[in-house]
């Protein structure tokens, strides 16, 4: 086990550092804590896979170091850096049984065999594999072979960390669930490090005690979960967390009002006075921040665009102002008549400057 | 343009993929087929789009008998999973493709494509060619070539399962408005509950080569006719539990509650009940069934939580507005109120709903 340190890493597939805009990493300094369950969350083409595969590896960075327990790995081949890897396939010997796919990396390092039936045995019961020990990978569900291409990285004992690349593609909707819990489980039992490569914000939601969310060869956010939703760092965060994203509505300060196109809300004298000069502002709140203002209180005048039944709740489409918002109302709590006026939770309004997150408004 | 379908059966390789299959599909609706992997769907839009012949019953056009008419002799246009474009033509070409094999003249051609083309969000790639494109791009011109020769029946069948999750949420919403034509039927195959939500239209639920249930969406999701509609239509699934009514008693798990109004008089002994997981409660209420659990897993969407929970060795779902990362082992506690429970006959035959079920919105 070990803590994994990116350095200053930089990468270009064309090898040119000079052309920023075209770098696969841009320059990522990350720190993975020993025993930690990472997700590595992104849209296609944000870097993600290259960033798993330089910590594996299987890509050498143009710049920067990768330092396992201080120890520089930048030039050690990936068979060299104890690190295991569950990718988007199965990789199986089809032809071996799931005792022998298992005991195969052990049998390779020179374990003797009372060990290896001992570990075996321990990581088929983690993983509930007992019943098909004996029988050929080959027959087996897609999700009893991504169990034992996890099993594969539990049964080492030198593992240092391991790497998922979106593991349940191919696995049917409806067995996504044992294995989401059965990883949580296995991270419980074992505290190895893993980290998982998804672009499916509710896999890495759900597995991961740490999100790094990435967008275009960057870190735009390390957080947990809460986090990530309650108070997302970068616009593009809020857009990319939740179903639909946060809303984002241009603004200009006034004072201690942030003043947009349909009404105006007042703003901490903090963030007032911390707030960067001459960046675009934008307040955001995410669908479930919207509310029908109470009678009495006094709201901001919005029209109804049109409303969507999801079940459990309904989407409000609406205008205020210039602004297109999205409202996220309870099952059971009616539907607002053609116009009605509205008003933003305070704890979940937030300010962004330059599509840096400044603060909840009241804060 | 209407077609019925009159007691379609389908067989293929000893078994038996679509059965006894009766609709009736109108011109200016959007259908949306929900049911498992398996579920007939796919066989179902086969049939509709002439590529295969039902072994029982007719297909009726306008009273026309269409049966037996090839694919190539019907005005069909099909949408698959995977996207299906010419790699070494442009997007323009195409989208443009159907048009000209119709035989439109260059200017009707230009004009049709940019149409479609701006309505899906591609028109300023016109000039590309597939390969170079997103996925979700991609599918956007396989999308606009089937939309294009403006063919009275179209028929998509699961087409934004390939796609990221954010770009498959943004098509739907924009396919919502765009799938909803006039002069056409258009038919979308999905196996996931909230895309039928989120589409909107008539919902046709299938189930073994089976229709079990037909009508708009919200409604049939909250008034479903059996528990395996509901099951099918929720996700995470409807929680159900076997249960008892005793004179004036609901019994679940040891726990009792006075029977609600919607339970009055309709059954006594045996039954089973299903709650929705966004109505569990965490917290203890008046006159609800109250249960001790632990959590199994807590799994996060980016806007809610489900709670996953096991009481008594059931398994329970509870949802949350938020993000609510817990420990797997955490102790928990579920209320049921019994004026959210849904009644079925031991069967899974509904016999009442709630009466939240008839408020906003169906």
């Amino acid at each position: 086990m070990a803590e994994i340190v990116i350095d200053n890493v930089r990468h270009a597939y064309a090898g040119d550092l000079r052309d920023r805009a075209g770098l696969a990493i841009k320059g990522i300094d990350h720190h993975w804590r020993d025993g930690g369950a990472y997700a590595l969350l992104g849209p296609s083409g944000c870097g993600k896979s290259t960033l798993l595969n330089i910590i594996s590896g299987l890509v050498q960075p143009s710049a920067g170091r990768i330092l396992f327990d201080d120890r520089d790995v930048t030039d050690v081949p990936t068979e060299a850096r104890n690190i295991a890897q569950v990718f988007q396939f199965p990789v199986l010997y089809d032809t071996m049984s799931v005792f022998d796919n298992l005991a195969f990396p052990l049998r390779n390092r020179g374990v003797d065999r009372q060990r290896i039936q001992q570990r075996v045995e321990r990581v088929a019961e983690m993983l509930d594999l007992q019943p098909v020990l004996r029988k050929k990978a080959a027959g087996l569900s897609a999700a009893d072979k991504q169990k034992i291409s996890l099993g594969r990285g539990l049964a080492r004992e030198d593992v240092a960390a391991i790497l998922f690349d979106e593991p349940l593609t191919v696995i049917d909707p409806h067995i996504k669930y044992d294995l989401r819990r059965k990883l949580k489980l296995v991270h419980q039992a074992t505290r190895r490090t893993l980290i998982y490569v998804t672009h499916d914000q509710s896999e890495a939601m759900t597995f991961a005690d740490t999100v790094v969310v990435m967008a275009a060869g960057e870190v735009v956010q390390t957080g947990t979960p809460r986090e990530l939703y309650a108070r997302p760092a970068h616009t593009f965060v809020g857009r990319f967390i939740g179903s639909p994203g946060i809303n984002l509505i241009p603004c200009a300060l006034n004072g201690a009002m942030a003043e947009f196109s349909g009404g105006c809300l007042p703003v901490s004298g903090r963030l007032v006075q911390a707030a960067p000069r001459g960046q675009a502002l934008e307040i955001g709140v995410r669908p479930r921040g919207i509310r029908p203002a109470r009678r009495g209180e006094q709201g901001m005048r919005a029209a109804i665009r049109a409303v969507e039944q999801r079940g459990a709740f309904s989407l409000i489409k609406l205008q205020l102002g210039d602004n297109p918002l999205v409202m996220e109302l309870p099952d059971g709590e009616p539907a607002p008549s053609e116009s009605f006026d509205l008003v933003f939770d305070p704890d979940m309004t937030l300010l962004y400057a330059g599509q840096r997150l400044q603060g909840a408004i009241n804060a | 343009m209407s077609l019925e379908l009159r007691d379609i059966s389908y067989l293929h390789g000893g078994h038996e993929w679509l059965s006894e299959v009766s609709l009736t599909l109108e011109a200016g609706n959007l259908y949306v087929l929900l049911g498992e992997t398996d579920a007939g769907k796919t066989t179902l839009l086969r049939l509709l789009s002439g590529l295969e012949r039902p072994d029982r019953g007719r297909i009726i056009e306008h009273g026309r008998d269409i049966t037996a008419l090839p694919v190539t002799r019907r005005e069909v246009a099909f949408v698959y999973q995977q996207f299906v474009n010419y790699p070494s033509f442009t997007v323009y070409d195409n989208i443009a493709a159907p048009l000209r094999r119709k035989g439109l003249s260059a200017t009707e051609t230009e004009r049709k494509v940019r149409a479609i083309a701006g309505l899906l969000h591609i028109d300023h790639l016109l000039g590309r060619l597939p390969p170079s494109l997103s996925g979700g791009q991609q599918q956007r011109v396989a999308i606009a070539r089937g939309l294009v020769k403006e063919a009275g029946l179209v028929l998509l069948d699961e087409p934004l399962v390939n796609l990221d999750y954010q770009l498959r949420q943004e098509l739907r919403d924009e396919l919502r408005g765009i799938l909803r034509h006039e002069e056409q039927i258009v038919v979308y195959a999905t196996t996931e509950p909230d895309e039928a939500l989120q589409l909107g239209g008539t919902t046709i639920v299938m189930d073994q080569g089976r229709v079990l249930q037909t009508g708009p969406a919200i409604e049939v999701h909250r008034r479903p006719a059996s528990t395996r509609v509901a099951r099918i239509f929720s996700e995470p699934p409807m929680n159900l539990a076997k249960a008892r009514i005793e004179e004036d008693k609901i019994i679940l798990d040891g726990a009792a509650a006075p029977l609600p109004d919607h339970m009055q008089d309709r059954l006594n002994g045996a039954c089973v009940v299903g709650i929705f997981p966004h109505r569990i409660s965490l917290d203890a209420r008046q006159g609800g069934l109250l249960f001790q659990g632990t959590l199994a897993l807590s799994e996060m969407d980016g806007a809610h939580t489900f709670l996953h929970m096991e009481i008594d060795g059931n398994e329970w779902v509870a949802q949350r507005a938020g993000a609510h990362p817990m420990t797997p082992g955490a102790r928990l506690q579920a209320c049921l109120d019994p004026r959210d429970l849904y009644l079925f006959k031991p069967d899974g035959t509904l016999v009442s709903n709630p009466v939240y079920a008839y408020g906003t919105g169906g």
